[in-house]
């Protein structure tokens, strides 16, 4: 049975999930990839505003293709995770507590979610047009010039998830291949 | 001497860029559901499921099957008793590509420089391989190709000491590397022989094959077979999430080599293993 939250997350959110959960999100996440996280993370060290509040946010690991007319957007299934990383700590330290993406993630990223407290979910990678049906509104707030990986906002509904790493250091692809895995 | 429009290469190519995007072939619809019957995995088979409801959405609503509507790698079979008018068959391919990019609404994935990382705004350009074959025929095939599971690709020059049981070790290494990243499960292209690059350009080619058939040569039949074994007793299954689907094929394309070379190219295909096909 999944269980539902809402986004923006707060402490309760974070601290009431375990690997291997599924979840539905409600709420507003944000899409942010590879260049956006460049953006935001510059910004940050700039000491600039960014083009959204990180406090509680979730970031879905996107870059969706165009909607067709009278959609609200087009395909939106997860990116690869891993080219985040070199960004996502410093963006925990400044209150992101949930990412959304696919694939394994590096130990200064999983350490970083038990420091400060946030979730990794996986979505499932190449269902993009299931997904979207998923997704309500959406539109661009920064780094329009990026296009595809322009930072947009996203009022989602019953968005499905599964929990990969807990804040407690619970590794869902660890025991989920282990458990299959032949010699 | 043929005539062949330009127009006509450039609308074909348009067609095939969105038709590949939006319907999966029906080889690797029946792997999802020759997988679903093998799959021990309880969140394994829910994830085929979604694959397989995700399938039938793009095809109802011509949407892509993944947002990732990748980088077009064209393959072309050109008869040496045919010509292009109205203009070079290179420009038909690359308006061709950038028309279906637009018109498809598929998303634009090139940058037009690997450091500065300007977005094209077109998908172009595309990669064209072209060979001169006999005949009046012109073949083009359309492969749009994902970012993530070519990022997951590697090449090695291997020695003839390391013999089969070395390839065979570097291609299923390769897989368990891969984990989760790729979107598995995977299709798995290897090429062996011919020079460096000769060897990725026969392991992307060898993804056009269609999922189930049986390699030509009994020899690398039998490795593709050994091979696919030994890649779904990794346990990542689909999504990386534990399970027994892992890979739906392994196809393996061996050329002549060099008497001091064995080259051997991995090319991960995502189960969005997309081509399209046309002869004008």
């Amino acid at each position: 049975m999944a269980k539902k939250i809402t986004a923006p997350f707060t402490a309760e959110t974070v601290t009431g999930l375990r690997a291997g959960d599924s979840v539905l999100i409600t709420g507003t996440i944000y899409t942010g990839r590879d260049l956006a996280h460049k953006r935001l993370t510059d910004s940050l060290k700039a000491g600039e505003k960014l083009p959204f509040d990180l406090a509680g946010a979730v970031i879905y690991y996107v870059g969706p293709s165009p909607a067709k007319p009278g959609k609200v957007i087009g395909s939106a299934g997860p990116t690869t995770s891993y080219r985040m990383d070199a960004y996502s700590p410093l963006l925990m330290e400044k209150g992101l507590r949930g990412m959304i993406g696919k694939g394994n993630r590096t130990q200064p990223v999983l350490d970083a979610m038990k420091k400060h407290g946030a979730v990794y979910f996986a979505a499932v990678g190449g269902a993009a047009a299931l997904i979207a049906r998923t997704i309500k509104e959406a539109k661009v707030i920064a780094y329009d010039d990026l296009g595809p990986e322009a930072v947009r906002e996203l009022r989602v509904e019953g968005f499905p998830a599964i929990v990969i790493n807990d804040m407690y250091g619970g590794d869902l692809y660890e025991t989920g291949v282990a458990k299959y895995k032949k010699d | 001497m043929r005539e062949i429009r330009f127009d006509t290469i450039k609308d074909a190519v348009a067609k095939l860029c969105i038709d590949a995007n939006c319907l999966l072939g029906d080889d690797v619809v029946q792997a999802f559901k020759d997988g679903l019957a093998v799959e021990e995995s309880p969140t394994g088979k829910d994830i085929l499921n979604q694959l397989l409801d995700n399938e039938q959405i793009a095809r109802k609503e011509m949407v892509p099957i993944c947002q990732d509507t990748g980088w077009a790698v064209v393959w072309v079979e050109m008869g040496s008793g045919a010509r292009v008018s109205g203009g070079e068959q290179y420009d038909a391919i690359q308006q061709g590509v950038a028309k279906g990019y637009k018109d498809g609404f598929l998303r634009k994935s090139i940058v037009e420089d690997p450091l500065r990382r300007k977005n094209t705004g077109t998908n172009t350009p595309a990669i064209i391989y072209t060979d001169i074959v006999p005949g009046e025929g012109l073949k083009i095939t359309v492969q749009p190709k994902g970012g993530g599971s070519e990022n997951m690709s590697e090449v090695k020059m291997l020695s003839a000491a390391d013999g089969a049981e070395g390839i065979k070790k570097f291609v299923v290494d390769r897989v368990a590397r891969s984990k989760a990243n790729p979107c598995p499960p995977v299709i798995v292209g290897v090429g062996i022989g011919g020079t460096f690059d000769k060897c990725a350009m026969l392991a992307k080619h060898s993804l056009l094959r269609e999922v189930g058939s049986v390699h030509p040569d009994p020899f690398y039949a039998a490795m593709e077979k050994e091979l696919l074994e030994r890649a779904n007793k990794l346990g990542i299954g689909p999504q990386g999430l534990g399970g027994r689907v892992t890979a739906l094929a392994v196809f393996i394309e061996a050329f002549p080599c060099h008497i001091a070379t064995m080259p051997c190219a991995v090319n991960i295909n995502c189960h969005a293993a997309r081509h399209r096909s046309v002869t004008l």
